[in-house]
């Protein structure tokens, strides 16, 4: 594998310069817009990133100056990104689905003095509190759709202009952009990337351009990429998962990014593209299973047919390939059989057919779905790490995927376990800190080790284990463990369970709320005549509490450890919501949050006496109205029977 | 000057008066809206205007040279550059969202038939050049989703949204909107209204919109007519109509 360390002397911007004297006619971006792919070679890449630098500078953004992005991928969001860490100045990105509260928060913590927009959306949301936003001295904006009335306001700026004045500055002076970029050190910070804020505001993570390059340098060592590789970005740019391809990964092995024309349909262009690589939370898995799953169900017998006998041959000849070890010839024949006949058309209709590798982050993954992907060909493997250590840190190496385990540590990067358990890590990716918080910091970086947070441990093979939070395992009466997120995702392999909380700390028994899926179990209730109208009628329908009934019993049939057995559940009237404040931006639950919200009903599952409860139900609407409706919510208990 | 001037227009059916002597002065790159109850003429104003009925008596002039149009045939008036979004979805509901917009620029299809059996100079230009120019509407109207689905399958919202888009693709100077918004939730409203705003400023598009939605109406509509039986009976910016005691007494009835 090409050995790429010597990349690790540059900041991005210098990389940048490296690629373009190498490869600069070759693609390096491309967006589709208005129907058809445009490209963007790393010539025009790094054209439009002097431009960008040089007008920002122009406007005042200085050395250690902040600038945030804000909105959906779009190749200008890197241009913004890399021309400001040309200045030397830092970057930092802004969940698009922020509300202008928590917008006004993140940047006044920030320092930002000048913020990137893609659309009026996002504008619109800084109008509404520029009053609280002195230091915001402009807003930039890539569409000018729907902004005529703001062009006499020069707080606002389209990017256009700003192209324009980086180059008239650029004729004048033409030698200044090189010299900027020259100025620049590996070790500066770059980038602030949120953490998903799981307990309160997010905090902003520092990393340097050296954080970055090395990610991407250590990952080629191990997963061959080649700057013929396509890679489609559509994560959220805030995260890091996204940042770690666009600047990690991209810089350094010249891939070619794609930008999908809009959210709605970056699965549509992702089969266009057919990428060599992708990266995903967990969900992002979760629905291609259950689209692919929706696509058989509506297909004719003989498909069904042949696609349930060959994807348990695939699951048996999964499990040997994942384990590294030789399968039986008949099973290799018959699973060659089912590799021509269905799984590469299956995965040809998603666009996954030239994939080499998908990586799954951000959470723990059923390991159903594991044999699942590996049984259709999707060479799924597990990552871990980060934000603080830009993403990545640990992976599974090909042939050697186990899906309790997240694998190895990438090359350069150290792992140990600390006495209380946590799993510390060091490497050069490991963020100097997080700005403004040194307490925090401290914390994080105690004794010149990366602090997870998270409990593991290394298996026999060397693999890492990674339990769960540190702070979110719970124990039972008798103080055995269990990690809830772990029986969640066990429990979430069924495809008719969206959501599910688990529930037991110090408690006799382990319980749970489940959320139903509104799709599959819609479309179940359909090919049953059951009707029903809103997602409260179809989440407690008795048909629909007897399903979950059974998807438990099997569950509990299923679990390794007694003391893991569900004994109580309810079925929730309402779909967990990031809106509402009970998942992350990531999608993650909020424990506390859940905990504090549903309290009534967590008190009922540990009333034994407790049939029903009647609950008020409090639906806050898109449009500002809200309306509270009652209803009578069971409770299960699994001894009893339906 | 206006852009569209409707002079003492009556319709009648046998006997019965639909619209009887309305005067409206339609302006350049504002919004027109048109209300009053069921029956009161708003459709067959439009329907004056886009050619599908004739004025029994009156005139309807269009654009700088004040061209009399009350007696055009509908392809006349729509070579003219007024498009129109119907109430009841008048789209090929068993064609694609894209076949649905490319089928609408058919005006602009002046190649011959040699040339389209080869596909070949001019012909290949132009379906490149249409192509182009429905992308841009599907960009605009945020269709691209939908782009390749068969329109009978798509949520009526949207349907709503690609008939809009049909107009548009006609590049009209003046645009007749029939109840954009009936039976649409208010997510969907909300998108529209942005729609019909940013047609107005983005695209310099005349507006003429028909809608029973008020609260919609007062906030987006640089002028109001009412009508009531076939008859004018107001007119004049959102704040002067909620005052007008007419339509007051038109819309809640007397006291």
């Amino acid at each position: 594998m090409e050995n790429r360390d010597h990349l690790l002397q540059f900041t991005i911007p210098q990389l940048l310069r490296w690629r373009v004297n190498k490869t600069g006619e070759k693609t390096a971006l491309r967006e589709k817009d208005f129907g058809y792919w445009n490209n963007f070679t790393w010539n025009l890449y790094y054209e439009r990133v002097s431009q960008v630098a040089l007008g920002l500078e122009a406007l005042g953004l200085k050395k250690e100056g902040k600038i945030a992005l804000i909105g959906d991928n779009i190749p200008e969001m890197l241009f913004m990104a890399v021309g400001a860490q040309s200045l030397g100045a830092i970057a930092a990105g802004v969940y698009q689905t922020t509300l202008p509260e928590e917008i006004n928060q993140l940047l006044d913590y920030m320092d930002i003095e000048m913020v990137f927009c893609d659309d009026q959306e996002q504008v619109d949301k800084l109008v509404e509190i520029r009053d609280k936003l002195p230091k915001v001295k402009k807003v930039i904006y890539e569409d000018p759709r729907g902004m005529r009335s703001y062009r006499s306001d020069d707080w606002f700026m389209d990017i256009e202009d700003l192209y324009q004045m980086g180059k008239e500055v650029a004729r004048k002076n033409p030698g200044r952009y090189e010299s900027l970029v020259d100025e620049g050190k590996p070790d500066d910070i770059c980038f602030f990337c949120l953490t998903s804020g799981t307990t309160g505001l997010s905090k902003a993570t520092m990393l340097t351009h050296r954080n970055y390059i090395n990610m991407g340098v250590q990952i080629s060592k191990t997963d061959k990429l080649e700057d013929t590789d396509e890679y489609v970005s559509f994560l959220p740019f805030a995260w890091i998962g996204e940042q770690m391809n666009s600047f990690g990964v991209a810089m350094a092995t010249g891939i070619t990014i794609n930008f999908p024309e809009s959210v709605e349909t970056s699965m549509e262009d992702l089969r266009e593209i057919g990428p060599h690589f992708m990266f995903g939370a967990p969900r992002i898995y979760e629905t291609i299973r259950s689209q692919i799953w929706l696509k058989i169900d509506e297909s004719y017998w003989l498909n069904r047919k042949l696609y349930a006998f060959f994807m348990k041959v695939g699951e048996q000849a999964a499990d040997y390939r994942m384990s590294g070890k030789k399968m039986p010839v008949s099973l290799g024949i018959l699973a060659w059989l089912g590799r021509q006949m269905i799984y590469r058309p299956l995965i040809n209709q998603l666009g996954l057919l030239r994939l080499r590798r998908a990586y799954t982050g951000g959470a723990a993954l059923g390991p159903e779905l594991f044999t699942f992907y590996q049984a259709i060909g999707v060479n799924l493997k597990q990552i871990y790490g980060q934000t603080e250590i830009v993403g990545i840190a640990y992976m599974h190496r090909d042939g050697d995927i186990r899906s309790d385990t997240v694998g190895f540590p990438l090359p350069e990067t150290e792992c140990k376990i600390s006495e209380k358990g946590e799993i510390l890590s060091r490497s050069p990716s490991v963020s100097p800190g997080y700005y403004k918080l040194p307490e925090k910091t401290k914390e994080l970086l105690e004794d010149g080790w990366l602090h997870s947070g998270d409990a593991g441990y290394i298996d026999k093979d060397g693999h890492l284990v990674v339990i769960d939070r540190l702070s979110d395992v719970m124990h039972d009466k008798d103080g055995k463990m269990f990690s809830p997120m772990f029986l969640e995702n066990k429990l979430k392999f069924s495809p008719y369970i969206k959501e599910a909380v688990i529930l037991g700390d110090k408690q006799e028994f382990v319980s749970a709320m489940i959320n139903v899926d509104p799709i599959v179990v819609g479309k179940w209730a359909e090919d049953r005549g059951i009707s029903f109208s809103t997602y409260m009628d179809l989440s407690q329908k008795d048909e629909v509490e007897k399903l979950m009934f059974q998807q438990v019993v099997e569950f509990n049939q299923n679990v390794d450890e007694d003391h893991y057995k569900i004994n109580r559940f309810v079925v929730l009237y309402k779909l967990l919501d990031m809106d509402e404040g009970e998942l992350t931006k990531t999608g993650k639950i909020r424990r506390g949050f859940v905990q504090k919200k549903y309290k009534d009903l967590i008190d009922g599952l540990y009333d034994a006496t407790r049939k029903e409860q009647e609950v008020e139900a409090f639906f806050q609407y898109q449009d500002g109205q809200s309306a509270t409706v009652k209803t009578n919510i069971r409770f299960y208990t699994m001894s009893e029977g339906v | 000057m206006s852009l569209l001037t409707i002079s003492n227009v009556t319709l009648s059916f046998g006997g019965l008066n639909a619209l009887s002597g309305v005067n409206m002065d339609i302006n350049p790159n504002m919004i027109t809206s048109v209300i009053g109850p069921n029956g009161a003429g708003k459709t067959s104003i439009l329907n004056c205007i886009s050619g599908f009925y004739h004025p029994t008596s009156g005139d309807i002039q269009f654009g700088e040279h004040k061209l009399s149009i009350s007696n055009f045939s509908p392809h006349q008036v729509s070579n003219l550059g007024i498009a129109r979004a119907f109430q009841n979805l008048e789209l090929f509901s068993g064609l694609s969202v894209l076949d649905n917009l490319l089928l609408a620029r058919h005006q602009n299809l002046k190649y011959n038939f040699l040339q389209a059996v080869f596909y070949f100079g001019k012909a290949s230009r132009i379906e490149a050049e249409n192509r182009e120019y429905v992308e841009e509407i599907i960009d605009f109207m945020e269709l691209e989703a939908v782009r390749h689905q068969i329109v009978g399958n798509l949520a009526y919202g949207i349907q709503k949204r690609v008939e809009v888009a049909r107009a548009l693709t006609l590049a009209p100077q003046l645009l007749l909107l029939d109840e954009p918004m009936a039976g649409m939730n208010i997510e969907e409203k909300e998108d529209m209204v942005r729609f019909i705003v940013d047609i107005r400023q983005d695209r310099d598009v005349t507006v003429v919109l028909i809608e029973h939605d008020l609260g919609v109406v007062m906030d987006i509509s640089d002028h109001i007519y009412v009508l009531d039986f076939g008859e004018l009976i107001g007119s004049g910016t959102p704040e002067e109509i909620a005052q007008n005691p007419k339509v007051i007494e038109a819309y809640i009835g007397e006291e």
